[in-house]
């Protein structure tokens, strides 16, 4: 009986929730129709690409077309064990990881300090003229950006080397030698995100309510005293979340302006995943191995975001899901 | 009347303090934009400069022996102006497009009764994190056909995940009222949408279409992945050519490849002048930039 009647009560759960679904898709018909070509866009762009990661655990073969991905032969984890086998593995993440946290460790309070320089300019054309000024390099291309290293890099004709020699120096081949490239990578990086990640701090600190520098004045505080007793911890939770996410970013060297500085005389130290996953797969058609090679930076990408959010949520509140 | 006096003097005292502080910030704050400013200056003074003064290094800061004969080979040259077409094309087409799919995707997702919300929400956040990676995207976008397609600027990148929860937190700050009424007077999605919702997040959308421009203006990557042809060729390949590669093109298709006019056209002046040129639409943003960026809008995009 008891057995019977929870039959039914399932089948009718099952008939009403057939019943609501219909009510929903009804009610939200529109939004359904609004939403399904950027629903097609994800699976065809993002999710189809997902599937074809099966390739890093088979034998690619090619002229198949997109059926290839998937019916090659099964070879379990054949690629990922040449990478660690070969001799590049370790110099590649060694590489990724260092151009991303030199970036961040030199890269990171810039933004923060000059945020509280152009918060206490009174003369506001100033403010409001360095701040764009200072967004402009975020918006030029890296082709542009790699051209104009490359350029006032150069041993004989560049500016860099011009001032060099001016000052009695040896011009220096940056881009030939590989103690260069991080320097060379990390300060004009530096050089062109530091105004627009400015933003966020300029925000964080004009959301500080003028009551607050009041008391702070009232108090007889000087300028610097105000910004260390109140600016600095009122934006600390603002510098935590970024810095945490900037954590996450650890192993996602951007590919172009490696790939347009680098060449193969300083692979030692310029080298990095994305570039040799590049050159491997698209330049050299091994795309079983490079596919292979990328699912592992992304699988440790992920992994070290999903660190960074737990940490996240730990010190924070914040947490990015 | 003492406790006055002393308070004077402590805020004497600290007014120096201060002044010397206000100092070091107009300091540092010129040393910024001195910085910044100064490779853009450099470069455009080099490209307006004479080739001998180049050669012999006379141009630090400002043009020397004003010199236009550089920008005039240059834009005789017609593959620039075809590259240039193409970024054109892109640019529009594509940030028209990510515009009206980003619009598509935030809009349903901002409404809180829509019942696939959270299941949509999750399908669009977790491409943020994870993805198939360069091959399997290039292996889907060229089995597709889009191998040397003008497509494959514009679709492989029509939407991101990003600018879509940037656009769906500013519909999600609209009062829930305004949709309420709109839907009593029998108002469908797409008019609610299109009347109400899009004209009240414009400056959102102003600062998106920015941002989506600008990528697409600067895609270097699926150009250089998915466009062999020269002809469909961006810009953004143009210069990679030109700026980073030797090449001798430019001098070669205007007929001064000749010792003496080689000499006065250095190759860095050639560089520079494409340099100036692509630069010309993004510093036409700055305006834009001032009014829309320079608020502090945040866009709740760090809301957590």
């Amino acid at each position: 009986m008891t057995k019977t009647g929870g039959m039914e009560a399932k089948k009718m759960s099952k008939e009403m929730r057939r019943q609501l679904l219909k009510k929903d898709i009804k009610r939200d018909k529109y939004l359904i129709i609004m939403f399904l070509p950027v629903l097609i866009y994800y699976l065809v762009f993002c999710y189809f690409p997902m599937t074809g990661l099966w390739m890093a655990f088979t034998e690619f073969r090619s002229g198949q077309g997109l059926a290839g991905l998937y019916t090659g032969e099964f070879v379990g984890l054949k690629w990922f064990i040449q990478f660690f086998e070969s001799p590049y593995a370790w110099r590649l993440i060694r590489n990724t990881f260092l151009l991303s946290f030199y970036s961040l460790i030199f890269g990171f309070p810039i933004p923060i300090l000059f945020a509280l320089c152009i918060t206490q300019i009174k003369n506001s054309k100033l403010q409001k003229g360095a701040q764009v000024i200072t967004y402009l390099p975020y918006f030029i291309s890296t082709v542009v950006v790699a051209g104009m290293i490359s350029n006032f890099l150069s041993p004989s004709s560049g500016i860099i080397n011009q001032m060099i020699e001016a000052l009695g120096g040896e011009p220096i081949n940056f881009l030939g030698e590989p103690k260069w490239f991080r320097a060379v990578y990390v300060i004009s990086g530096s050089w062109q995100t530091f105004g627009f990640n400015s933003i966020i701090f300029v925000a964080a600190i004009m959301g500080i309510g003028p009551e607050l520098y009041e008391a702070m004045k009232v108090d007889g505080a000087s300028k610097l005293q105000t910004i260390w007793y109140l600016v600095l911890p009122s934006i600390k939770p603002t510098i935590v979340l970024l810095l945490i996410m900037s954590l996450g970013n650890l192993l996602n060297v951007g590919f172009e302006k490696v790939y347009l500085l680098y060449n193969s005389g300083i692979y030692e130290t310029a080298d990095v995943i994305s570039t040799y996953v590049y050159r491997q797969g698209i330049e050299n058609q091994n795309y079983s191995y490079a596919t292979a090679v990328g699912l592992f930076n992304s699988l440790i990408g992920f992994a070290i975001v999903f660190a960074a959010n737990k940490l996240s949520r730990k010190l924070t509140d914040t947490a990015i899901w | 009347m003492e406790t006055k006096k002393s308070f004077l003097k402590e805020f004497k005292n600290e007014s120096m303090g201060d002044r010397l502080f206000d100092i070091i910030v107009i300091l540092l704050v010129l040393e910024a934009v001195v910085v910044t400013l100064y490779p853009f200056l450099y470069v455009l003074s080099v490209s307006l400069s004479s080739g001998t003064a180049v050669n012999q290094g006379r141009v630090v800061l400002f043009p020397v022996d004003l010199d236009l004969s550089t920008y005039k080979m240059v834009m005789d040259y017609k593959d620039l102006w075809v590259s240039y077409g193409n970024t054109a094309i892109y640019t529009v087409a594509g940030t028209v497009c990510n515009m009206v799919f980003t619009c598509l995707a935030a809009y349903p997702l901002s409404r809180k009764q829509f019942f696939l919300r959270k299941k949509m929400n999750f399908l669009l956040a977790f491409t943020m994190y994870f993805s198939g990676g360069l091959i399997p995207t290039y292996m889907v976008v060229t089995g597709l056909g889009l191998y040397n397609s003008r497509l494959a600027m514009i679709l492989p990148v029509l939407i991101s995940a990003y600018n879509v929860m940037i656009c769906r937190s500013a519909f999600e700050g609209i009062s829930e009222e305004l949709f309420e009424n709109a839907a009593l007077e029998g108002a469908n999605d797409f008019v609610i949408l299109t009347k109400i919702a899009i004209p009240l997040i414009k400056p959102t959308l102003a600062v998106l279409t920015l941002y989506y421009a600008v990528a697409r203006y600067n895609d270097f990557f699926n150009a250089l992945l998915y466009l062999g042809k020269s002809s469909l060729q961006p810009l953004q390949l143009f210069l990679r050519r030109i700026l980073l590669m030797a090449s001798t093109e430019i001098m070669q298709a205007s007929g001064s490849a000749t010792a003496a006019s080689a000499a006065a056209q250095s190759t860095v002046q050639i560089r520079y002048v494409c340099i100036v040129l692509s630069m010309i639409p993004i510093v036409a943003l700055c305006p834009f930039i001032q009014k829309y960026l320079v608020k502090g809008t945040m866009l709740g995009a760090v809301k957590g």
